[in-house]
């Protein structure tokens, strides 16, 4: 978690400097999710996300250099500056990526679910959203197919109360969207997004569960975003003082506010390691070279 | 009357002079009652018109398009804004199927006066999927009047214009325009459907181009003038209805044409508007047309990738030369 909010803290000051042209998308705040789901995967699961999915790239193991490269617009080791924040994938990392069309991610997940299903490999796919997206159409049709063909697909909803500048109360008439569950024929449950043990305990539960051929399942775990919707969001549309109260519960405050001197300790420590590690990642991404724009018609095919 | 507005400006004047002149126009789409729209483009419209005209919709394209081919066919009168054009293909089916061939299936007993507003083009790190620019997928539908204003005065008369037609009309803007400022005719009465218009006269060369590549066609032609190049530049304005006999008066003062436009080359419109030109113009033509268009690749995000495909002035100004052969 240490390592993902010092990553985004770090390029929020790379692109306040000037150095990551187009928009990013943090997760400030909703750290857990990914870190807790991480908990329950393996190598050779596949993870799909959103363009918010810097924290679930890293939870993979995604590198943190291609990642500094590939947002900077260099020649990253991972899509070759061709991605940029909002679209970036790896597949070495099992990390099928972020897609920056809305709720589009998760037929796609469902689709590496049925190649792990009728290959054997044994593998589950993982695929995370927000609130907002659960009311596209391409999302009911893919939760409803996996449910049909018993996928082993766990989708995991961040619940940040936002679509951009919009709650998701004035978006639907139900209190949790994993109300829904039941409309597809499969299990659901809220969490407390927050809370890293309670994520990694129920997206286990979901994932054993798909990987032992019980199908498709939801995760809602409620969470809150500490920063905007994008970097630049002003936030006009936030009521005053929400955010600070967000950072009273969100999971990196949450753990130092019931830690003893010794666990404080080792999360000093634990900050130390990490910030040292992400400067030399920036260090490194900044002698990656920028890309040979003679290469920009390659990989239209293969 | 002209008021000095930014092109996002002129949106927003020409929507709220819709939603105050015709009680039965509604607008919505996503983020765009409270918060005031993603780029400003609704800001204050609630707070004057409420939730009645004006209201945000989940995100869901597919459902809320149909609700406006609904409501238009049966008394409203639709806005209905696409945050990037790169989401209307999630509801592709409303766009070609649905709202552009009921007026025509019921023998015109249906009318869809509906407008459905978005931006395209790229901007600076943009991934391919917020990059789009589709007007060839638009225009290449029967049924469907396409609308790409390329200056804060046409933001505002197409807009209007768009609002008061009794067909389905796609109005894309360029994001890349909404900070430019310019004069705006907010008293104007509101103009018919289509049109393109000559912008700049010039007598060696034709370039036709709309939306942010009608400002790098008018850069080219300055850049030209300096080299002796007259370039006449037409902005299309319409992509559907076609204002060709604009396009072709020019071609026979010219004899040359370069069409410039943002989205790929191949398929493209500029690829129709030199179809027709070869009818059409053949007499007249001393030189093959030219194309300026992105190469076919999608968009990547690096800018110095984008700057390798993302058409600009100096392309124009190369087409030019190879077509007047210098
Ligand atoms: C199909 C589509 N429609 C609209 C958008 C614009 N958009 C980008 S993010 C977003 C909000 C998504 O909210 P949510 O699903 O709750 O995820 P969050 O951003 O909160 O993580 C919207 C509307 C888009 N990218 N794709």
């Amino acid at each position: 978690m240490t390592r993902i909010r010092r990553f985004e803290e770090r390029l929020t000051a790379l692109k306040d400097a000037g150095e990551i042209p187009g928009s990013i998308h943090l997760c400030n705040g909703q750290e857990a999710i990914p870190v807790g789901a991480a908990r329950a995967l393996r190598d050779g699961d596949w993870v799909t996300a959103t363009y918010r999915g810097h924290g679930w790239a890293i939870a993979r193991g995604v590198d943190l250099v291609g990642l500094f490269a590939e947002m900077m617009g260099r020649d990253s080791a991972l899509c070759g500056g061709r991605a940029a924040s909002p679209y970036l994938s790896d597949p070495g990392r099992w990390f099928i990526g972020e897609n920056s069309i809305v709720g589009a991610g998760v037929p796609v997940a469902a689709g590496a679910a049925l190649t792990a299903q009728r290959t054997g490999s044994g593998a589950v796919s993982v695929v995370s959203i927000g609130d907002g997206a659960m009311n596209q159409g391409n999302v009911h049709e893919a939760l409803n197919l996996a449910a049909v063909l018993d996928l082993p697909l766990v989708l995991v909803l961040e619940n940040n109360v936002y679509s951009e500048m919009s709650r998701i109360e004035d978006m639907v008439r139900i209190r949790q969207l994993a109300e829904r569950a039941a409309g597809y024929g499969m299990p659901g449950r809220v969490v407390d997004g927050n809370d890293c043990d309670a994520v990694a305990e129920a997206v286990t539960e979901a994932v054993d569960r798909a990987r032992e051929g019980g199908g498709p399942s939801i995760v809602e775990a409620m969470t809150e975003r500490l920063v905007g919707h994008y970097s630049g969001d002003v936030q006009h549309y936030r009521p005053a003082g929400e955010v600070a109260a967000a950072r009273e519960r969100e999971p990196l405050a949450r753990i130092r506010q019931h830690a003893d001197a010794d666990l404080t300790a080792r999360l000093d420590a634990i900050d130390a390691e990490v910030t040292a590690e992400i400067e030399a990642a920036v260090t490194a991404a900044r002698a990656v070279p920028f890309p040979d724009p003679a290469t920009v018609k390659e990989h239209v095919h293969v | 009357m002209s008021e000095s507005l930014r092109y996002i400006q002129a949106v927003n004047a020409a929507l709220a002079w819709a939603l105050d002149s015709r009680t039965d126009t509604v607008y919505f789409g996503e983020d765009v009652a409270l918060p005031g729209g993603p780029f400003g483009a609704t800001k204050g419209l609630h707070k004057r018109f409420g939730s009645g005209r004006i209201f945000d919709t989940p995100i869901s394209e597919t459902g809320f398009l149909g609700m406006a081919l609904g409501a238009a066919m049966t008394g409203l009168r639709p806005i209905a804004e696409i945050m990037y054009a790169d989401f209307s293909f999630v509801a592709m089916d409303q766009f070609v199927n649905q709202i552009p061939t009921i007026h025509h299936a019921s023998n015109g007993r249906w009318r869809v006066p509906l407008v459905i507003r978005m931006q395209q083009g790229y901007s600076p790190g943009a991934c391919a999927q917020h990059s789009h620019s589709p007007e060839a997928y638009f225009a290449h539908t029967p049924g469907l009047r396409v609308a790409l204003p390329a200056t804060p005065d046409d933001a505002y008369q197409m807009l209007r214009t768009a609002v008061v037609s009794d067909d389905p009309v796609v109005v894309a803007e360029a994001r890349m325009l909404y900070p430019t400022r310019g004069p705006v005719r907010t008293d104007a009465p509101v103009e018919p459907v289509g049109g393109a218009r000559v912008v700049r006269s010039g007598g060696d060369v034709t370039v036709v181009a709309w939306s942010r590549m009608v400002s790098a066609a008018l850069d080219a032609a300055g850049q030209l003038a300096e080299e002796g190049i007259e370039a006449e530049v037409v902005d299309l304005r319409w992509l559907n209805p076609l204002d060709f006999d604009t396009v072709a008066a020019s071609v026979a003062r010219t004899g040359r044409l370069v069409v410039a436009h943002e989205a790929n080359l191949t398929g493209g419109f500029g690829a129709e508007i030199a179809a027709r030109a070869a009818a059409e113009c053949f007499a007249d033509l001393r030189a093959p047309v030219a194309r300026v268009a992105a190469p076919d690749v999608p968009m990547p995000a690096a800018p110095v990738l984008q700057a390798a495909v993302v058409p600009e002035a100096a392309h124009v100004v190369a087409a030019v030369r190879r077509t007047v052969g210098r």
